[in-house]
């Protein structure tokens, strides 16, 4: 028998995925044309590893004259080949690079994980097999299109010019990439410069599969390298993901063309639990909904309501939970919590942290052990906040809850449609009638009921207000991609 | 109707009062006895979601062995058959002091759990080991039995020299709304243990529903249960991971509110290491490493101590062995 009062500690030994079956290259050029062409500059940057600032690879930086030589290659395929091929045949070439994405997830989740500083689990288990099913759903759609638009004569816009973030690098590639090429359009793609790896591993994907050359062309680059793909005058369309501020300079700057465009941009989602909510799965959303991939998610619930009368109950479990998650190395297969995807970021996050304090509010950490190199912030909650807080109405893209308390139903509609954002909500309650009449009053894109943070290919997903505009996902992100007459 | 002693002693005020005197006794403030019907609901879907989170843990190396040598010393080694005789419950306890005699070192099992018949016999058989002696009782399994009925019963096996009495809660009244009723037969129950510690039997696959669950546990512990454990093992579905995590969030809640510790025992279904360790995982991030000894948590099973053996013997040999190198009981 074990003696009374002794102490147990059960550490979890390390499991870290391993990195063997990788294959990285030292040095990575533009993908133009179906090949790997070097940038016209001869300037390459470093893409590093968050979790520990060692660098992975450096990567090609595009200038002007390589986006203008993507999208004549673009150009070119969408004239030649690709408009022109029966939609049947497009649906064969998506098919076929979902599955090669599907045989290589392992290697693809652990690239994820070292460049982004995301957690193995979740590129595992989320990010990859989202991409794959992606593309999968829009194969599809491929021929079926005069079905998602009946009676409307359907065709394709020419040339997408897209541009993504760095919080889930393969995943919004294949977000991007997989509706466009459904609805028969050619694509010039821009990772974000601190995530450009796994789109590079998605290029020599889209070479295996054969698809003909320009179809896909992927340039690596900065906010220039963007700005030349939002500038160039033969792009029909801007598919936009990242800041609200970057948003705004891309619609001003396609303002009067002919340039079609969808923005997702950030959030402040309001996550409301209501007293008879079953209270210990209210407290898992609440982590899901702001820890998940270490809060750079834009629809991240980062602004928790809850009833005043069960507000304590929830605080204290979600403090005991908070304790429970364990900061670390992406690659361990049981860590919670990753590492900040860069060093600016956690400069922003730790500002606003300052901020928080500054303003009042009292903040809590979890007590766990984070990592001495690298870039990592703990979980962090604040209470004593109020509306009028700028850590309550600023996205902060981190792993930071605000807390603030309601009495009624309407009082938390009124606060949670109260901010510029309209891109996500969750509440959490036991009735349904609560469901649908909080559903049908928030003004977000996305209202999760007793869940937070679900992502299927077959859901449009998209903001109100400042957090952009047009769908992607489901039937609706076909129509983003075509002109209907 | 008949009022006996134990039955007067099973009036809600009576049982109050003396559940108060022993919350005092305890060290800790009083506390009152909530409204059942208002127990927490409980959403199944987060509950399978949470639960799954515990099932990705990779648990390897040291933390892997340190974790099976917790499994095996948090056994219940359980024989509960018609055809129980002396023989095979002396032979079962042996086994309980002796897991692995070719390999020292290893710890015994916590307990072993028998009818009460047999209670004499496996008090005898392990003495000076410090293994407990466990005791199913009140018309186990099923309990349907009136109360006089269970008293006695639970006394021939305390009488017997019983550690710790296992008893069935009556889920046909549960099932009908008698909550007073399952609170104060646990009551009556309580009083009669003395000194042995009760584990209440909520018999979770009879209950179906989380809410069910999440009920009956909160009745169990109020109404004095040392420890809430799931099933008989006669009925599917027993110990589920979704059904043990919604009992530890039960647990965690009535140690807050009171400040009193009760123990788990997830018992049928859990017949090999991995599930074993998924649940250990599971007690250590939902209550927290207090539980991780045998005086909080116990797994009751009859074949799962030999697949920790064998795990044992793999992890430290690197080959699997035959089951034949493994004595059955």
């Amino acid at each position: 028998m074990a003696k009374k009062n002794e102490k147990i500690n059960w550490e979890y030994a390390p499991a870290p995925e391993s990195t063997g079956h990788v294959n990285l290259k030292e040095q990575y050029d533009l993908f133009i044309d179906g090949k790997w062409v070097k940038p016209d500059s001869g300037k390459y940057f470093d893409s590093t590893n968050p979790a520990n600032k060692k660098k992975l690879a450096s990567v090609a930086h595009a200038n002007e004259k390589d986006v203008d030589k993507a999208v004549k290659a673009a150009r070119k395929a969408y004239t030649n080949i690709w408009s022109k091929m029966e939609p049947s045949e497009r649906a064969k070439y998506i098919y076929r690079i979902a599955r090669l994405m599907q045989e290589r997830a392992r290697e693809f989740a652990v690239i994820e994980s070292l460049d982004a500083g995301k957690v193995i689990r979740e590129s595992r288990d989320v990010d990859v097999p989202l991409a794959c099913n992606h593309f999968f759903y829009y194969a599809g759609w491929a021929d079926k299109l005069e079905y998602a638009f009946p009676n409307r004569e359907v065709s394709s816009l020419g040339v997408a010019g897209q541009i993504i973030p760095w919080n889930f690098p393969l995943l919004m590639a294949a977000w991007k990439i997989a509706p466009a090429l459904a609805t028969g359009n050619t694509v010039v793609l821009k990772p974000a410069e601190t995530t450009s790896l796994t789109a590079l591993k998605l290029a020599e994907i889209i070479e295996e599969s054969g698809l003909p050359a320009g179809v896909v062309n992927i340039v690596t680059g900065y906010g220039d390298t963007g700005a030349a793909i939002v500038n160039h005058e033969d792009v029909d369309k801007i598919a936009f993901t990242g800041s609200t501020a970057v948003g705004k300079i891309i619609q001003k700057a396609i303002a009067g063309t002919h340039k079609k465009s969808t923005l997702e941009l950030g959030g402040k989602s309001a996550n409301i639990i209501l007293d008879d909510a079953p209270l210990d799965q209210a407290v898992e959303g609440i982590v899901n909904g702001i820890f998940f991939n270490q809060g750079h998610v834009c629809c991240a619930g980062s602004r928790l309501f809850v009833q005043e009368s069960v507000a304590d109950q929830v605080i204290e479990k979600l403090k005991h939970r908070m304790n429970s998650l364990i900061v670390g190395d992406p690659l361990d297969k049981n860590t919670d919590i990753g590492a900040i995807n860069s060093k600016e970021q956690l400069d922003v996050i730790n500002s606003y942290l300052k901020i928080g304090q500054a303003e009042g509010a009292t903040m809590y950490q979890a007590d766990c052990a984070v990592p001495s190199s690298g870039y990592y912030c703990r979980p962090t909650l604040f209470t004593d906040v109020a509306q009028s807080s700028r850590i309550v109405q600023e996205e902060i893209f981190g792993p930071v809850l605000t807390i603030q308390t309601f009495r009624t139903v309407d009082e938390v509609i009124q606060k949670a449609n109260n901010t510029p954002y309209g891109l996500a909500a969750g509440v959490w309650t036991d009735k349904g009638s609560r469901i649908f009449n909080l559903t049908t009053k928030l003004r977000a894109g996305v209202v999760w009921a007793n869940t937070y943070n679900k992502f299927d290919p077959t859901s449009p997903f998209g903001g109100y207000k400042e957090s952009g505009f047009g769908r992607e996902g489901g039937l609706h992100g076909l129509e983003a991609y075509v002109k209907l007459n | 109707m008949i009022f006996t002693e134990a039955f007067l002693r099973s009036i809600p005020i009576f049982v109050g009062i003396n559940y108060q005197s022993m919350a005092k006794k305890k060290g800790t403030t009083t506390f009152s006895i909530p409204d059942f019907t208002q127990s927490p609901r409980i959403d199944k879907v987060g509950v399978e979601e949470r639960v799954s989170r515990f099932q990705k843990r990779s648990i390897k190396k040291e933390a892997k062995m340190q974790g099976l040598r917790m499994a095996l010393n948090m056994i219940d080694l359980t024989t509960l058959e018609g055809k129980d005789t002396p023989g095979k419950v002396k032979q079962m306890c042996f086994k309980a002091a002796h897991l692995h005699d070719v390999h020292p070192g290893l710890p015994t099992v916590a307990a072993v759990c028998v009818y009460p018949s047999m209670v004499a016999t496996a008090k005898k058989e392990v003495e000076g080991t410090g293994i407990k002696v466990a005791s199913v009782s009140t018309a186990f399994p099923a309990g349907q039995a009136p109360l006089d009925v269970k008293i006695t019963d639970t006394k021939f096996a305390v009488d017997a020299g019983a550690d710790e009495i296992d008893m069935v809660i009556s889920r046909g009244k549960f099932l009908s709304g008698e909550y007073n009723f399952v609170f104060d037969e646990i009551a009556a129950i309580k009083e009669e243990c003395g000194k042995a510690r009760l584990k209440v039997i909520l018999e979770t696959g009879e209950l179906v529903t989380l809410d069910n669950v999440r009920r009956a546990s909160d009745i169990a512990m109020y109404a004095g249960a040392d420890f809430i454990k799931t099933s008989t093992g006669k009925i599917q579905p027993a110990a589920t991971m979704q059904v043990t995590y919604t009992m530890l969030e039960a647990i965690r809640d009535f140690k807050l509110k009171t400040g009193i510790q009760v123990g788990m025992k997830p018992a049928g279904g859990i017949s090999n290491s991995k599930l074993a360790l998924h649940n250990l995982v599971m007690v250590n991030e939902v209550l927290g490493s207090e539980w991780l000894t045998n005086e909080w948590f116990r797994f009751g099973a009859s074949s799962l101590a030999n697949d920790v053996l064998m795990q044992i013997m793999k992890t430290e040999t690197g080959v699997y062995q035959s089951s034949d190198y493994f004595s059955i009981d």
